[in-house]
């Protein structure tokens, strides 16, 4: 459906001008590798600055790598960017070409310049809107919604006008979990009937277990990891994450917490723990009995997550993905 | 959340898949020229609703504003007819030269150029659609200019009728050359500045009786397209207009405005795909 190969692009380094600090050389993407297959919801999860939306740009046309290839449907989309248009609907995570436009006319002026004649881009924004629970904010300017509402109505234009694949960048960005259900049984409403493909940028832990089919982690512009979430989790399989979180801070005085201080990845009051199972378990009776439970406000035992393979791998970023 | 597995859509053969397609698929049709031009023309006149009017408020006042201070100044005769047309052609220097190159330039600052860059849209159709919503903003403060300045410096209201041809064309000129400045200029703030330096010359140069301008400003003068959007508005208030010179200056015009909005087109592909 969609071949990523060798995918490169850097960033020449800036030299430092009054006001403006030099920026060194940047590789937004290295050799990236991927192979989306027809009817997949396949996922780009990384931090922020992973190139995650470098590789979308480069599949979606808008950017022309140093090197390598990107085919869809046997199109070559580096060689010919402006096929990408004509096969694909592009979610990106700037809506300023629509903000003032209302709902109802982004969503038909968008079908209209995705090649339908007027009457049926009506029809489809009309389908559209309703699918979305849309329809009461039809008339409404994009910019006087709230973020999650304008981001509702920004995917409604990328469903206006059928593809066979949809490049979605963070598209539930900002949502209540009511517009993000709408979201995702769009989503596979499209995908039953029609075998829609998608390919969804996302640097959400949850939203990635739960909707995607295969994942490919980013970091630092390198894929490290491409499987099935679960596929993914087994590779840490034996590790359990211990979190604590301290009332004011960690009780150092006991020998115990002391210990436990270097293999914690500290934010604030809150230390995360990733430990095989039977530690786990000596550090939640250590914790929880004698002079160290006076500190401790809470602590959670879990199963890994993907954001604990990401670590696992060696994903630089420490906190830069989002349990939400 | 999604309940559906790939290996049961329909269609879908995932093992088959792995193989690389033989057969291109057949591409979506593009869209087609007048109709996406119509599309983004129609998007672009509903903006003016939400956040243009102010701007026409301004353009036309400042244009009437000029009127009423150069009356102190000048008597009638040539001078009032330059003038009238100046104030008259500023409007559309304002809205279509200043504001457009404004649009353009935060459009492709702030990635909103994707959006269209995404869609199998013909270029030409954004930049000219666009470029005519924002000549189509002028016509109200152009009309209420010409006409107020008509009545008080005393000319005839007769050929009014030639703001048909001026707003167009003068519109078509100075609306390609802001979607250029806008689209070229490397930063937004480099495409206001542009914009309003634009503007500024075609009221120094444009509502100034010419005559007394030194040589080097009055060749400036003729370089600025607004220029003969004047001339040829002010040429109609005398009693027996020379219609081969105003037919003249509208050309002057309409090839300023044919080749600036097709650097703008050639600009716009070139912001599209960075």
């Amino acid at each position: 459906m969609c071949a990523v190969r060798g995918l490169t692009k850097t960033y020449p380094a800036v030299r430092g001008r009054r006001g403006a600090p030099a920026a060194p050389e940047v590789r937004a993407t290295d050799d990236v590798r991927l192979e989306v297959r027809r009817g997949e919801i396949f996922g780009l999860l990384g931090p922020n600055g992973a190139g995650k939306t470098s590789v979308v740009r480069q599949v979606t046309g808008l950017m022309r790598p140093d090197t390598g290839t990107v085919e869809i449907l046997g199109h070559d989309i580096v060689r010919h960017p402006e096929r990408a248009a004509r096969i694909l609907a592009y979610l990106g995570q700037e809506s300023t070409a629509l903000d003032e436009l209302t709902v109802s006319l982004a969503a038909e002026t968008t079908g209209r310049l995705r090649g339908l004649p007027l009457r049926e881009a009506r029809r489809e924004r009309d389908a559209v809107l309703d699918e979305l629970g849309l329809t009461p904010i039809a008339g409404r300017p994009l910019r006087k919604l709230s973020g999650g509402q304008r981001r509702l109505a920004c995917f409604a234009t990328a469903l206006v006008g059928e593809r066979p694949l949809l490049v979605l960048d963070e598209p539930t960005t900002g949502m209540d979990p009511v517009a993000r259900r709408a979201v995702w049984s769009a989503v596979d409403r499209r995908r039953a009937e029609r075998g829609t493909t998608v390919l969804l940028v996302t640097h959400n832990v949850i939203e990635a277990e739960t909707v995607l089919d295969r994942v490919a982690v980013l970091d630092r512009g390198r894929v490290i990891a491409c499987d099935t979430p679960s596929g993914l989790k087994e590779q840490v399989a034996d590790e359990v994450r211990v979190e604590l979180v301290w009332r004011e801070r960690a009780p150092l005085d006991v020998p115990e917490v002391a210990a436990l201080r270097e293999r914690a990845v500290e934010s604030g009051r809150r230390w995360t723990l990733r430990l095989g199972p039977e530690e786990a378990r000596t550090v939640v009776a250590t914790v929880t009995g004698g002079a160290a439970f006076a500190a401790l406000d809470d602590f959670t035992l879990a199963t890994p997550s993907l954001e604990d393979v990401y670590l696992a791998l060696g994903g630089a970023a420490r906190q830069g993905l989002v349990r939400v | 959340m999604s309940v559906v597995p790939a290996e049961v859509l329909p269609g879908s053969a995932l093992a088959v898949d792995e193989q690389p397609v033989r057969q291109a698929a057949e591409l979506a049709p593009r869209a087609r020229l007048w109709p996406s031009m119509a599309a983004v023309y129609r998007a672009q006149l509903s903006r003016a609703r939400v956040a243009r009017i102010p701007l026409l408020f301004v353009a036309t006042f400042q244009s009437v504003g000029i009127l009423i201070m150069m009356r102190g100044v000048v008597e009638g005769g040539r001078e009032a007819e330059a003038v009238v047309a100046g104030s008259a052609v500023l409007v559309v220097a304002f809205v279509a030269l200043n504001l457009l190159a404004q649009y353009f330039g935060q459009l492709r600052a702030s990635g909103g150029l994707d959006h269209y860059a995404t869609l199998p849209v013909p270029p030409a159709a954004v930049v000219l659609g666009a470029a005519g919503a924002y000549a189509s903003f002028t016509v109200p403060g152009t009309l209420v200019t010409a006409v107020f300045g008509s009545l008080l410096f005393g000319l005839p209201l007769t050929h009014l009728w030639v703001l048909a041809l001026v707003i167009p064309l003068s519109g078509a000129a100075l609306a390609g050359l802001g979607a250029a400045f806008g689209l070229l200029a490397p930063r937004p703030e480099l495409a206001t500045v542009l914009g309003q330096l634009g503007m500024s010359a075609a009221l120094l140069l444009g509502v100034l009786p010419p005559d007394r301008m030194p040589e080097p400003v009055r060749f400036t003068r003729d370089l600025l397209p607004s220029t003969y959007g004047v001339e040829a508005l002010a040429r109609t208030f005398r009693p027996h207009p020379d219609w081969a010179f105003v037919l003249g200056d509208l050309a002057v015009c309409a090839v300023v405005g044919v080749v600036s909005l097709a650097v703008a087109t050639w600009a716009y592909r070139r912001a599209a795909v960075r």
